[in-house]
This record gives structure tokens, sequence and C-alpha cells, in this order.
């Protein structure tokens, strides 16, 4: 363990990076600093002068930190993790969960091999939870859709509710199309012929 | 749409020179060369970059610099690259704040429009800005390794200026530039197409010079790819050049630039309005308020002049740029591999020699503004033209 580690993470999804940070700290981690504005980045970082930068590789201000490759005058000089090669797997798990990290020259890999994996592995628990989040969201859209649906067509038909629906999914199966899709079909025409 | 079998994965940054890219896929000349192309928009040159370096792109739309430090393993991880096309020559332009622009009108002594007037115009602000305790003056460029950095070098240092010492440089990505010049974070930028323009049109600021003005002739993005990928590839490879040699003919038809400019807004592309590419295309920029607009031919070449075909004595150039400002040092082995990394003879070897298209461009194929005429072959002669040169520390001295 290494809790005398200074560790910036870079990220401007605040949700993100604060679970990222809760991470560090379980780990033992107390020097972490979370950088979410764009502006005066290098400035930053200089203040907080750290050992281990994480940042989000959807982040344009990652070429902001490549400079300081350039004005090692300014900070201690930083380099990307895992640069002779020697690792494949860990640079692809990385780029694959969408995160970097640089670490300053002359720090062993090693020491520093379990804050990326952690951030690899808090970085993809974020996005299935981000992924679920959305699929739950889109149920309860498809559900209003498809409820809208049913009571047009019970109306025009004079269906129950079960029997519209039946109609929709018998519909659905025939085309070859999700009942959702139907669904909206239903509405748009009835829009369209108001 | 038709698709080709072999899968190819190329990483673009939303720039204009990325157009061949767009036109190959879009017009099917990709796809009936046997491709199946899938662009990937990037927001970092480092991403697309460490992409190539790992193999998750097969191909990307690269700052020539970059694919010329990567080969050196200047920066970075070394991991050889090989550019056998240009994707753009050119299109860069150097753009300043209304508050340094009069400030440069008032201390030029001649034309601002020559970057020889302006230049030493800046010497004298930065002269003055010393004196009066001032911050220094801050440009924005877009990575360190790019010909808007160098560029930038070279205009400051023809008329005197040391831009370590007397100017500050920083990276900033192209869509913080403008925000970033009309908020007063910074006084100028060197950027590429559209987004030179971007700052005029919305009057935060006034194009000084087009890239064109500094070097008449410099490849600006490179079409970059592994080393090996060359290697074991040779025919997908002559396929590849063949349907962007295509797209970069489509590009230069002028009855074709609506065409193009709706390509290349369209979703996941460059998001700016078509206006704005095809006035980059035709090279006619709004350059300052009022609609005051100016066009050059050169200010972007694609296809055009013989601009596809890789040039070594610009990857020589480039190197040059690296050693002068300390980025690398000089040595013959580093010289080799950075040539090396353009591949004209994969491109003749698809499409012959068309040396003609050459007619009338610069004789040592750089055309810079100042200084003697550009020798690859003599590198250190050529840059000992260049001594440095710091206000700054000429001031302080005064001052004892």
């Amino acid at each position: 363990m290494e809790p005398g580690l200074k560790i910036a993470i870079v990220d401007e999804s605040a949700a993100r990076a604060s679970i990222l940070e809760d991470g560090l700290r379980e780990a033992g981690f107390t020097q972490v600093t979370r950088i979410e504005e764009t502006s005066g980045l290098l400035a930053r970082i200089c203040a907080t002068d750290p050992d281990v930068i994480l940042i989000d590789l959807e982040s344009p201000s990652r070429d902001v930190l490549e400079q300081m490759f350039q004005i090692s005058r300014v900070v201690k000089r930083p380099i990307a993790m895992f640069v002779d090669h020697s690792d494949s797997a860990s640079i692809q798990a990385a780029v694959d969960a969408g995160v970097s990290a640089y670490i300053v020259d002359g720090l062993k890999k090693e020491r520093v091999k379990h804050i990326l994996d952690m951030c690899i592995s808090r970085f993809n628990a974020f996005s299935r939870l981000q992924s679920e989040l959305e699929k739950a969201r889109n149920a309860i859209e498809d559900r209003k859709v498809i409820d809208r649906a049913k009571g047009i067509l019970m109306a025009a038909k004079n269906l129950t509710e079960e029997e519209a629906y039946a109609v929709m999914r018998r519909t659905a199966m025939n085309e070859k199309k999700k009942i959702i899709e139907i669904a909206q079909a239903v509405i748009t025409a009835t829009d369209m012929l108001k | 749409m038709r698709r080709g079998d072999i899968p190819l994965r190329i990483g673009f940054i939303p720039l204009v020179d990325a157009a061949p890219l767009f036109v190959a896929v879009d017009k099917q000349f990709a796809a009936e060369e046997g491709f199946d192309v899938e662009l990937v928009r990037e927001v970092s040159w480092s991403n697309v970059r460490d992409k190539l370096n790992i193999g998750l792109f097969d191909a990307a739309h690269l700052l020539a610099p970059v694919a010329i430090a990567s080969s050196l393993g200047i920066g970075h991880v070394r991991v050889p690259i090989a550019a056998p096309i240009n994707l753009g020559v050119n299109g860069n332009a150097i753009v300043v704040s209304h508050e340094l622009y009069a400030k440069l009108a008032a201390h030029a002594d001649g034309d601002l429009g020559d970057p020889l007037v302006s230049a030493q115009a800046l010497a004298r602000v930065v002269s003055d800005q010393d004196e009066k305790a001032a911050g220094p003056l801050t440009f924005g460029i877009t990575f360190p390794f790019s010909n808007h950095n160098y560029q930038l070098r070279f205009w400051m240092g023809a008329g005197g200026v040391d831009p370590d010492e007397d100017v500050q440089l920083v990276v900033l990505p192209p869509p913080y530039m403008v925000d970033s010049l009309a908020n007063g974070h910074i006084d100028g930028f060197c950027v590429g197409a559209p987004w030179n323009s971007v700052a005029t049109e919305q009057g935060v600021g006034r194009v000084l010079h087009f890239g064109c003005d500094i070097q008449a002739r410099m490849v600006e993005k490179v079409l970059a790819l592994r080393e090996p990928w060359i290697a074991k590839s040779a025919d997908t490879l002559s396929r590849l050049l063949r349907a962007l040699d295509r797209a970069v003919a489509f590009i230069d038809d002028p009855e074709n630039l609506d065409e193009v400019a709706a390509i290349m807004t369209a979703p996941n592309r460059i998001n700016v309005a078509p206006e704005m590419i095809r006035r980059s295309l035709e090279g006619s920029l709004v350059v300052g308020p009022y609609d005051e607009t100016r066009k050059s031919e050169r200010y972007l070449l694609i296809g055009r002049k013989g601009a596809a075909r890789p040039d070594p004595v610009h990857a020589a150039w480039i190197y040059a740029q690296m050693v002068r400002w300390g980025q690398a040092p000089l040595s013959s082995t580093l010289f080799d591999q950075a040539q090396a990394v353009f591949r004209p003879d994969i491109y003749d070897a698809v499409f012959g020699r068309r040396d003609s298209r050459l007619s009338g461009e610069p004789k040592d194929r750089v055309g810079a503004f100042a200084g003697p005429p550009f020798d690859p072959k003599d590198i250190a002669g050529y840059l000992s033209a260049w001594p440095a040169n710091r206000i700054k520390r000429r001031v302080a001295v005064r001052r004892k």
C-alpha cells in the first residue's frame, strides 16, 4: 500500500470521479484530488503536484496534459503508464474502460498497477450502472407508449386491454418488429389522422 | 449501401482535412475497393495516437508531426508509423484578439498582412508588455507536436520573439479555443479549419495570417498506419490509397462543393454549418468584422498541387522544427527515421510519378516567409540562421 502517493483525477463526470475517489480512499489513498474544470487545468495540476494522474479518455483535456511532457520545468515530468508495452493487456483494458493514467517518471509501475486496476474496474462498473439505468429508463418510456397505443386501440375497436395488447403483439410478430415499434406506429398514425 | 469485406477502423478528429475519409466512405469509394470502414470520432490527438499504437485503429487521421514524434519515440513510447498519403496540406490560421490586433497595428511598420511586419510588431508589443509588468501574451495551440505550434513559433522567431521566454504557449482543445479568446484567457491561437474561422464568424477575433503565409506549403495531416500493417498487406494498402485518391479528386472538383460540405457536416462528423466547410475548402474565410473576407487558393490543399503525395522534405522540415525548439536532439539516425515516416515510394507505386503537379510550387517545397531556403541535407546549417532571441532577457539586462 502506498498511502503517501498523491493522486489527481481529471474527469468531467462528477459521479464517476466520486466513485473512483471513494475506491481510492477505501484502499487507503488519502491524498486524492478531483479536478473537474477544464480551464486552468495545468495550473491546478502544478498546484497539486500529483504522483499519479488518472484521466477520462473522453476528456479533450488529455492533450493539455500531454503538453506537460514538454514543459517539465513547471511540474514533475509525468509519463504515460506502461510506456514500455510490457503489459499490453493492461493498456487494452484501460482503453476499453475509457481511462488513461500518467505517473511521474521514476515511480515503479508495480507500485501503481493496482491503482490502475481499480480505476479500470470502477470505470467499467460505472458504465454498467449507466447502461442499466438507461435500460430501466427506456423500459418505463416504452411502457408508457404501449399503454397509450393500447388505449387508442381499445377506444377505436372497442377491445379489452388484453385484446388490444394481443393485437399489437400479433402484428409485431407478423411484421417481425418490436411491440414498441408497432405501438409507436399506432400513435403516429392516430396523430396524423386527427 | 455496399460494404466490402475488409473491416477498417479509422480514427479522426473533426477537422476539414479529414474530408478524404468521409468522402471515401459516403461515396462508396472505400466499399468499391473492398473495405467496410468504421470512422471513429475522437476528442484528443493523444487518443488517436494511442488507439492507433495499440491496434484499436487500423489507420488514423493524424497530425504529421505526431506521426514523426511517435516514430522517433519523442514524448511517448516509440511506435513506428508510416504515412503513405497526405490528407491535407496547409489549412491553419493564426487568429488574434481584437485587442492584440489593435496593439499590433499601432506598432506595425508597414502592412500587417506581411508576416515579417506583424512579427516585428509583436516583438514591440511584447517589449511594451514586459515593461508595464503585465502578464505574458498567451497563445493557444492544439498539441505540442503540431504545425500550429511550429508555425506560431516560426512567425514569432522571425520577428525576434522567443516563444519559450517572451510569450506563453498553451495547449487547448479546439472547442475551447474560441471561448478562451473571448474571455481573455488567451490573446491568440493557431488552429486548423474550420475552427480558426469560427472565432471570426462569432466576432471574437481576427485572422492575422493564413498558415500558408508562414509556409507556403506544409503537410498538415497524414493517413497514419502502423509499420507492420504496411508490411503485411501491400495489396490492401494500394486499394486503400486508390479509394482515398478518388475521394481527393471528388473533393477537388468545385462542382461537388455542396455535396462534400453536406457529407462533412453529417452527425458524428464536424458540428458546424456547411457554409463553414464550403468556405474552408474554397479558401475564402471571414477574417475580420463586417464579414471582411480573404481568399487564398493555397489556404487548404487537399490533393491540388500534388498535395496528397508524401514529401520527405516536409518530414525533414518538421524534424528540424523539433530540433530548433528543443523537442528532439539533432542526429542523423533520428533524421533518417523522421524522413522514413513519409512513404512516397508506396504512393508512386500505386499512382506512378505525378511530378507535373508540382510545377509552380516553392523550390525548396516549403516556401517559408523568412530565412534561407530549407535544405534538408544541412539541418544544422539551416538552423544556424535562427539564433535564439530573447526580448525578456534583453530588457532585464537593460534594466540593470
